[in-house]
C-alpha cells in the first residue's frame, strides 16, 4: 500500500518543484477532409476540428483536478495543411483562408495552440508546398493561434537548399509582417530536419500521414523535479548522478504515461504515445539550464556543457522509457533560450553563444530554440544557420529544428518580451560573414552515406 | 473500488480530523486507513479512502474539501490513488 512518505514527495514535485503535463495534444487528421472546393474544405476542417475535440480542455481539466496534477496545455495538431489545401488553394492567399479557419477552430475548443499549418519538403516542393510556405507570414501575422512547421531535411533525403534559402526569407518576412508585436510570428514557425510525425509539441507539432484519424499524444516536464534531486547528489560520481536522473525520469514519465491513458479512455480516442523531455519554463526552478549547472557547470555555455547536456538527454531516455509502452515524438531535453531563465541568465553572462548552442543541439532534443537575434539580419544568414542545423540532424540521423526570431528594430544589447510561456530573451549577436554564395547554390545536398561512420 | 488519498497538511489545531471526517461521512466516502503524525507543530494526516459510493464526482469533492481546508486553516488535497501508485510502483 501507498505511504505518507510517497504521497508526500510526489505533492512536493507538483507544488514545489513544478511538475507538470505539460500538453495534452490531440492529433487529428484531416486526409477526409480534402475538396476541390476551397469553402467546402473550409467547412469540412472546422467540423472536424470542433467535433472531435469538442471535449478535450474539459477532459485535461477534469484529469488535472482528479489526479491533483496540473495539465497546463490542451492543444490539437493536424495533418500538413499543404497536403489538405493543395487540391482547392490556387494561391497563397487561398492557404491563409485555412489559417483563419484553423484559428477559429482552436477558439471554439478552447486550445491555445493548434499546429499543423506545415509542409514537407525534404526533397522538393509541390506548387502546393510553395504556395503555403509563401503564404506562412501573412497566415502568422492574420491569426493568434497557429503554428506552422516545415520539414526541409531528412536522413534519408538529404536537405532540400531551395527550401532552405526561401525559408531564410520566410522567417525575416514573417518578422516583419509581426513587427508590431516584436516579430512573435517567429515564435510560431519552426523548421525541421527530420521532423517527427508525433510531436505533441508546439511550434513544432503536426499529425503525421502515417498516423491514425485521431491520436492523443502527451509531453511530459520536470526539470525542477531532476534539479531537485540532484541537489541531493552533489559531489557524488557520474553513476550516482545518473541513476538519481533515471530514477526521477522515471517517476516524471510514468505522470505522463497515466494522463496519456486516462485522456484516452475518457475521450475515446487512442493512445499515441509519450514525449519525454525536459520542457522548462520561465518561471524560477523551471529550468534546464539549471540541471546542467548542478551537474557542475557555473553557466550553460561553460566548457563542459555539452557533455553534461548529453549525459542528461541519455539518462532522461533511459528512464523514461521504462515508464511508458510508447515512447516519440521529440523525447529529451529542449535548449530554448527565452523560455529559460537559465539560459537567459547565461546569455547575459556571456557565458552561451549560437555556436555553442549549435553544439549542445548534437546531442539534445531538439535544436536552436526561441532565440533572438538582431532583426537586420540577412535572410542569407538565417538561411545558413537552419542550413547547419539540418546537416547536424540529418548526418547524425536526429531530428533537429530551427527557431529564430528576428526582431525587427531591435539590436545586440535590447531585449525582446515575448509573454507567458515564451518568456523574453536578450537578443544575441550572430557571426557577420557571408554565407550568400554558399546558399544561393541552388538545389539539394544528397543524403549522407550510412557507413563507415567516424 | 475507487481508492482516493486525502491528505491534510497544516498548523495543528483542536478539530481536524473531527471535521474532514464529518465532511467524508456526509459524503458517503469510506475511510479505509488514516496515518497521521506531528512533524515540527505541523499536523500531517494521509486517508485511504473508497470514493465509490459518493455522489458527488471526485472534483466537486477536491473542491469542497479545499474549501473546508480554509476554513480550518490547513492544505486539503484528493487525489486519484493511481498517481501515487504509477509513480512509485512498477
Amino acid at each position: 500500500m501507498i505511504n505518507m512518505y510517497e504521497v508526500n514527495e510526489t505533492n512536493k514535485m507538483i507544488e514545489q518543484e513544478n511538475l507538470d503535463v505539460r500538453t495534452i495534444t490531440l492529433g487529428i487528421s484531416l486526409l477526409d477532409c480534402i475538396d476541390a472546393d476551397l469553402q467546402q474544405v473550409n467547412r469540412k476542417v472546422y467540423e472536424k476540428i470542433t467535433r472531435l475535440a469538442s471535449h478535450l480542455v474539459e477532459t485535461g481539466d477534469e484529469i488535472s483536478k482528479d489526479f491533483g496534477i496540473p495539465v497546463v496545455n490542451k492543444r490539437i495538431s493536424v495533418t500538413p495543411i499543404a497536403l489538405i489545401g493543395g487540391a482547392a488553394c490556387k494561391s497563397s492567399e487561398d492557404f491563409v483562408t485555412l489559417a483563419k479557419t484553423l484559428d477559429r477552430a482552436a477558439k471554439e475548443v478552447g486550445v491555445n495552440f493548434i499546429g499543423g499549418y506545415s509542409a514537407t519538403v525534404s526533397k522538393g516542393m509541390t506548387k502546393a508546398d510553395e504556395l503555403l510556405i509563401r503564404s506562412i507570414p501573412e497566415a502568422l501575422a492574420q491569426t493568434e493561434r497557429v503554428c506552422s512547421s516545415v520539414n526541409l531535411g531528412s536522413t534519408r533525403t538529404g536537405i532540400n537548399m531551395d527550401a532552405v534559402r526561401l525559408m531564410g526569407d520566410i522567417v525575416l518576412e514573417t518578422a516583419k509582417a509581426t513587427k508590431d508585436q516584436d516579430s512573435l510570428g517567429c515564435a510560431k514557425l519552426v523548421v525541421f530536419c527530420n521532423a517527427p510525425d508525433d510531436n505533441p509539441f508546439m511550434a513544432g507539432a503536426f499529425h503525421g500521414v502515417t498516423e491514425a484519424d485521431a491520436v492523443i499524444n502527451v509531453g511530459v516536464s520536470g526539470p525542477g523535479v531532476v534539479k531537485t534531486a540532484l541537489e541531493k547528489v552533489r559531489g557524488k560520481n557520474f553513476e550516482v548522478l545518473c541513476e538519481t536522473i533515471k530514477k526521477t525520469a522515471f517517476k516524471v514519465t510514468r505522470v505522463g504515461q497515466l494522463v496519456a491513458q486516462e485522456a484516452s479512455k475518457r475521450l475515446g480516442i487512442p493512445f499515441g504515445i509519450v514525449d519525454l523531455s525536459l520542457a522548462p519554463t520561465p518561471a524560477i526552478g523551471d529550468s534546464v539550464a539549471d540541471i546542467l549547472c548542478e551537474i557542475g557547470v557555473e553557466y550553460a555555455g561553460a566548457p563542459g556543457t555539452t557533455a553534461a547536456l548529453a549525459l542528461l538527454n541519455d539518462q532522461v531516455k533511459k528512464g523514461g522509457v521504462m515508464a511508458s509502452s510508447y515512447v516519440g515524438g521529440l523525447s529529451g531535453a529542449f535548449i530554448p533560450v527565452s523560455e529559460d531563465q537559465g539560459m537567459i541568465d547565461a546569455v547575459n553572462a556571456n557565458a552561451l553563444t549560437i555556436e555553442k548552442l549549435e553544439a549542445m543541439t548534437c546531442v539534445c532534443s531538439v535544436g536552436l530554440d526561441m532565440i533572438a537575434i538582431p532583426g537586420d539580419t540577412k535572410p542569407a544568414t538565417i538561411a545558413g544557420i537552419i542550413a547547419d542545423e539540418c546537416a547536424i540532424g540529418m548526418v547524425n540521423q536526429k531530428t533537429t529544428a530551427v527557431r529564430l526570431i528576428p526582431v525587427i528594430g531591435k539590436d545586440v544589447g535590447e531585449t525582446v518580451e515575448f509573454g507567458g510561456l515564451l518568456g523574453y530573451a536578450p537578443i544575441m549577436p550572430v557571426n557577420p560573414y557571408s554565407c550568400e554564395n554558399f546558399v544561393n547554390r541552388g538545389g539539394r545536398i544528397p543524403a549522407p552515406i550510412h557507413s563507415f561512420k567516424n | 473500488m475507487k481508492k482516493t488519498i486525502i491528505t491534510v497538511v497544516g498548523e495543528d489545531t483542536v478539530g481536524i480530523i473531527a471535521k474532514v471526517c464529518t465532511y467524508l461521512a456526509e459524503n458517503n466516502v469510506n475511510i479505509l486507513n488514516i496515518s497521521q503524525t506531528i512533524i515540527e507543530g505541523y499536523f500531517n494526516m494521509m486517508m485511504i479512502t473508497d470514493t465509490s459510493m459518493a455522489a458527488k464526482k471526485l472534483s466537486e469533492l477536491a473542491e469542497e474539501l479545499e474549501t473546508l481546508g480554509k476554513e480550518i486553516g490547513v492544505v486539503i488535497h484528493v487525489q486519484h490513488e493511481d498517481i501515487f501508485t504509477k509513480m512509485h510502483r512498477i
